[in-house]
């Protein structure tokens, strides 16, 4: 068996949403290059709408694999409905991800969260810290 | 293109190996071990090959033991030394800190034994010096192991020196020579070599065979109990067709060493050049004492796994000590033990030649990692801090 799925070997060579928002309304980034992650996450939001999302990401197949996968999941939805996605969530739409590699959804889920709180920020809104609490996983922290 | 460059990983066996092989499938089946006609056929056949291996390594034909391949040597090869250190009471080992993990994981073994084990600085070249190794031999160092090339980044080690050093402080020798057996020159009288592993499908042979050569005199330990094979020290029917094909890789490896070591350099030095014009990228281990047929690099801001994998959609077929293809969440122990720092160590590449690539491979090759390498930037949040200066560079 492969080590990857079809769809994660799918979406690394060919990500969605790809890029760099330059008037993002909030940016995440997460990971760092001693574990050999980064992702980066833009987003474009209007009346508490994803409208667009772009990433970049430093890292495997399925690090690539699984950012591209969450912008799919969240663009054009509700800030509400994007704050629900987990995890496991990317990493069941990618048709899964070897064990040692699920700690790239954890990223990925991690990277939209660290933008949403970025415009929160930005914008004077109150949110729940709760909810953005960190449960990543990186090899060296 | 279909281009293989992993041929540290293993060779294709060789056309004429395989014929060799064939006929002790076919008609000299016999167990070596048999008294009648077939089995001493094969045992006739066995001591060839036996005689065949120890003349290409300047070893006689009885110092030469038929294992599984380069794991299982290395492993007996340190077990007996170990089992020696016990017997006169030295339990000090001398090592590197990038050996195959053959020999670190069965070091880690024997420290938890009771030994303790000094491993030597392979420095930025990836090459242990001499005068380090003669400060860390002790009296009671039973042991000196020491890789004659190594499998990521290489480089090739003063064996001969080495050899001289623990001859006179009359200290046992190992020495894995996985990558450079039939690639470059071995002669393991002339260089003091008391033991030696090597591993036949890395230069055109089959897999799951090798051997480890020991010098008349020292004892070896059994790491399988059986039936008397191999002077009792290595239970189990001999792997014959194997064996065969293994005896006449070797010969025609060191028979062709020469012309094949010229014409695989050429073409490694060719790459070499063609990937040190990408910027910030820099070649891993010294860059004229090494393999004919290694190349490593590391290229900053980007991972290695999807290199890898991105070059297999290309059709270059290469490896990576990078975090993600090995399975742990830590980059290559070699890469680190030569200072790359984790951040670097993560977006290496080694392409590993052989006799049968051809230059147009490597013009394609040079091609296919610029542009990968060009597309895993572009795509990547640290090459953007890195240009934009929020990063510092550290290639």
């Amino acid at each position: 068996m492969a080590l990857y799925s079809e769809k994660v070997m799918d979406h690394f060579r060919n990500p969605r949403n790809l890029g760099v928002i330059e008037d993002a309304d909030g940016i995440g980034e997460v990971g760092n290059t001693k574990c050999g992650d980064i992702m980066k996450m833009y987003l474009k939001i209007e009346n508490d709408i994803i409208v667009d999302v772009k990433f970049e990401t430093f890292g495997c197949a399925s690090a690539i694999a699984s950012s591209s996968m969450a912008t799919e999941l969240i663009k054009g939805k509700p800030i509400s409905e994007a704050l629900t996605l987990t995890n496991q969530a990317v990493a069941e739409a990618l048709d899964g991800l070897p064990a040692h590699k699920l700690h790239c959804s954890v990223l990925a889920e991690e990277a939209i969260k660290s933008a949403l709180v970025d415009y929160y920020e930005k914008n004077g809104i109150a949110y729940d810290k709760e909810l953005f609490a960190k449960k990543a996983v990186c090899c060296h922290e | 293109m279909k281009v293989y460059l992993d041929n540290a990983a293993t060779t294709r066996t060789k056309e004429k190996v395989i014929e060799t092989m064939i006929p002790y499938f076919r008609e000299v089946y016999g167990n070596p071990s048999s008294l009648h006609s077939a089995g001493q056929r094969a045992n006739e056949a066995l001591t060839e090959a036996r005689a065949s291996v120890a003349k290409n390594l300047g070893a006689d034909t009885n110092e030469i033991y038929f294992t599984s391949g380069g794991s299982e040597s290395d492993n007996q090869a340190l077990r007996s030394a170990a089992e020696i250190g016990k017997r006169t009471g030295k339990k000090h080992i001398i090592s590197t800190a990038f050996e195959h993990h053959a020999i670190l994981h069965t070091l880690k073994r024997l420290q938890k034994e009771g030994f303790e084990i000094t491993l030597l600085d392979v420095h930025e070249n990836g090459i242990v010096r001499t005068d380090e190794l003669e400060k860390a031999i002790r009296p009671d160092t039973c042991l000196v192991t020491v890789m004659y090339a190594n499998n990521e980044i290489g480089t090739v080690q003063p064996i001969a020196e080495i050899g001289a050093i623990c001859r006179e402080k009359g200290v046992l020798f190992h020495t894995d020579a996985v990558q450079a057996a039939g690639h470059i020159f071995i002669d393991v009288k002339k260089q003091n070599i008391d033991m030696l592993s090597l591993s036949a499908h890395k230069f055109g042979g089959p897999k799951g065979v090798g051997v480890l050569y020991v010098k008349k005199g020292v004892p070896l330990t059994p790491l399988i109990e059986g039936g008397a094979q191999e002077k009792g020290k290595r239970a189990g029917t001999e792997n014959l067709p194997s064996i065969m094909g293994m005896a006449e890789a070797l010969r025609e490896a060191c028979a062709g060493m020469e012309s094949n070591s010229v014409y695989v350099g050429r073409l490694r030095d060719k790459l070499i050049e063609g990937l040190s014009v990408i910027p910030h990228s820099v070649l891993n281990g010294d860059r004229v004492n090494r393999l004919p047929g290694n190349v490593s690099f590391c290229f900053e801001g980007i991972e290695g796994e999807s290199l890898l994998l991105l070059l297999d959609d290309k059709g270059v077929q290469a490896s990576s000590g990078s975090a993600c293809t090995s399975g742990s969440l830590d980059p290559s122990h070699v890469l680190l033990a030569i200072g790359r720092v984790h951040d670097v160590a993560h977006g290496s590449l080694r392409l590993t030649l052989s006799e049968e690539t051809t230059e147009e491979e490597i013009d394609y090759t040079i091609e296919a990692v610029k542009d990968t390498v060009d597309y895993l930037r572009s795509i990547s949040p640290v090459w953007r801090d890195l240009i934009n200066g929020k990063r510092e560079f550290i290639l």
